[in-house]
């Protein structure tokens, strides 16, 4: 058992220096861009430039409406599978686990084939619909996260009881769906939001196939242009996820510990 | 206790005539309506129609012309180096992660190193794409730490034959989010082990040989060779990081696809979608696999 415990030390300090080298290595490299000394100059000059700060900007709203397209489209599905459509549960995961399987790139060659300035629905004749084609491609993307997250909410709360009392009390589908199941579902829909707004802000094949001034795109230009930005490009990108997943697991936290399971 | 089986909803089920859910039937469905369009115009349809124009010529009759021009030396090359990064990439992400997974939870470490372990994998496993080519560069590009470092100490990785924008620098690369994927899936299998067995194999007198040859590895296994199917198709779908990494010096078959979408580059549409039908092809195949054994998995984990 004793031998066992040293090769767990040893493969757990080994996966450690894989992961972390090239984030010290990457770290180290922005760092250089001024001769001969450290300093957060690459930073200075990649938060400085404007389009940085555009492109960031527009990743930030594209994943603001990603993740109320999300909610708008998952919730209420999750929801009515749960009470009422159970039978359909098998199907709706199947679909929502789709773009896992088909490749990010195949689903916007479709978009773009399909939605054609030319076809019956024409998004990408002007910039507002290739703007929201952009938006429904990344809730496309976020689909399987977001359904996961929600439907494990709901796994923690009596869907059926719940909506039951307030049918008694006279509310309608949109009231038990805004102001009963939301508000407890909040924390799983909060834990999906963040992991949508990780997939967005550095998304880069759907974003450049469309020709949207996205971050994603942005970075890759960069990458390569320059030297030492990218790196403190990488850094942002590494702290934004980072954070996005702390503020999940922080979360977590606080989520209902399923008291009532209804089935 | 009559009151709890009263709202129980089995009771509510039951106080509903036959006729009355017939009637529901059209107002059901009405719930899962939006879903089910949104499915339908933005991940079936658009994927259908590139299916559907894999077996088109351009002006729309069928033939298997462009599924036989997939034989093209470049197209077979692209698909090959592909399936080989995939391969290397899931088969060595999912042993790595196997063992980073029963060291955390089995290996008798403290705590601390599981959480850590669990929370940092769930980030890297989301870092992907461009910004993970950019920490590869800064590492073992030509100028990068690693790269430096190991020189300095006399072991020239590029005279060695190794190269960043080569299929091992891309494997390297891909092991990245591909590790803490597997971590971040095969841990609660690993959790699911009962203690119970292993003491029922003790008393039995199995040695430690045996409890792991037949139980373990019996149990684990088809949740390993699940994850390791989701790797593959994970790896296999990725652009970013390798058109970061490589431009376009690397073709795996995503980059000629975006080569195609962006510049018409063989000249051809149709042959387009046969690329893109070879991919989703590849990854459904994979998944029909994945699919087969997360059912037989998830007999053993309740």
């Amino acid at each position: 058992m004793k031998s066992g415990k040293f090769w767990a030390w040893v493969t757990f300090i080994l996966g450690a220096a894989y992961f972390f080298i090239p984030l010290i290595a990457t770290l180290e490299f922005s760092m250089r861009m001024k001769r001969g000394e450290y300093s957060f100059e690459a930073y200075r000059v990649v938060l400085g430039d404007a389009r940085f700060q555009e492109s960031f900007t527009f990743s930030v709203v594209a994943a603001i409406f990603t993740i109320i397209l999300g909610v708008l489209l998952v919730v209420p599905t999750a929801y009515w599978i749960r009470l009422r459509l159970p039978q359909l549960r098998p199907v709706v995961e199947f679909v929502t686990l789709l773009p896992l399987v088909i490749p990010a790139i195949v689903i916007v060659f479709g978009y773009i084939r399909m939605y054609g300035s030319s076809s019956p629905l024409p998004f990408l004749a002007s910039g507002f619909g290739t703007n929201a084609l952009l938006v429904i491609g990344y809730a496309t993307l976020a689909l399987p996260y977001m359904y996961r997250a929600v439907d494990t909410g709901l796994r923690t709360i009596d869907v059926r009881t719940l909506t039951e009392a307030a049918q008694i009390l006279g509310a309608g589908w949109t009231t038990i769906i805004g102001r009963v199941i939301l508000p407890n579902v909040l924390i799983a829909v909060l834990s999906g939001a963040f992991l949508t707004f990780a997939i967005v802000i550095g998304e880069f094949t759907v974003a450049s196939l469309l020709n949207r001034p996205a971050f994603g795109p942005y970075l890759q230009n960069m990458g390569a242009n320059r030297a030492y930005e990218p790196a403190a490009l990488a850094i942002i990108a590494f702290a934004i996820t980072w954070g996005c997943m702390s503020l999940i697991q922080v979360l977590s936290r606080f989520a209902p510990k399923s008291a009532n399971r209804p089935n | 206790m009559t009151d709890i089986s009263l709202s129980g909803p089995s009771a509510a089920d039951r106080t509903i005539p036959p006729a009355a859910r017939a009637m529901r039937l059209p107002t059901q469905w009405l719930g899962v309506a939006p879903f089910i369009i949104f499915a339908l115009m933005f991940l079936i349809l658009p994927t259908l129609y590139l299916i559907i124009g894999a077996f088109q010529n351009a002006d729309g009759a069928f033939t298997l012309q462009n599924i036989a021009d997939l034989a093209q030396p470049t197209i077979v090359a692209a698909y090959w180096i592909s399936i080989k990064v995939s391969v290397a990439s899931s088969l060595l992400g999912a042993f790595i992660g196997l063992a980073i997974a029963i060291a955390i939870v089995r290996g008798g470490l403290p705590n601390w190193t599981r959480s850590a372990a669990l929370t940092f994998s769930g980030v890297a496993s989301q870092f992907a794409g461009v910004p993970l080519a950019f920490a590869f560069l800064a590492t073992l590009g030509r100028l990068g730490l690693l790269t430096v470092l190991l020189r300095s100490i006399g072991f020239d990785l590029y005279q060695h034959g190794f190269n960043v924008l080569s299929f091992w620098g891309l494997t390297l690369t891909y092991l990245y989010f591909q590790i803490p994927l597997m971590v971040v899936i095969i841990v609660p299998a690993i959790d699911g082990l009962k203690k119970e067995w292993g003491e029922a194999a003790a008393t039995l007198g199995a040695t430690q040989w045996q409890y792991w040859r037949m139980v373990v590895i019996p149990v684990l296994w088809p949740s390993f060779l699940g994850t390791f199917i989701l790797l593959f198709a994970n790896a296999f779908g990725a652009i970013a990081t390798a058109y970061a990494l490589t431009g376009s010096s690397l073709n795996i078959v995503p980059i000629v696809l975006y080569a195609q979408i962006r510049g018409d580059v063989l000249h051809n549409a149709n042959l387009g979608y046969a690329i893109a039908f070879g991919m989703i092809f590849i990854t459904g195949l994979a998944n029909v696999f994945y699919i087969w054994f997360r059912t037989r998995s998830e007999r053993w984990l309740k």
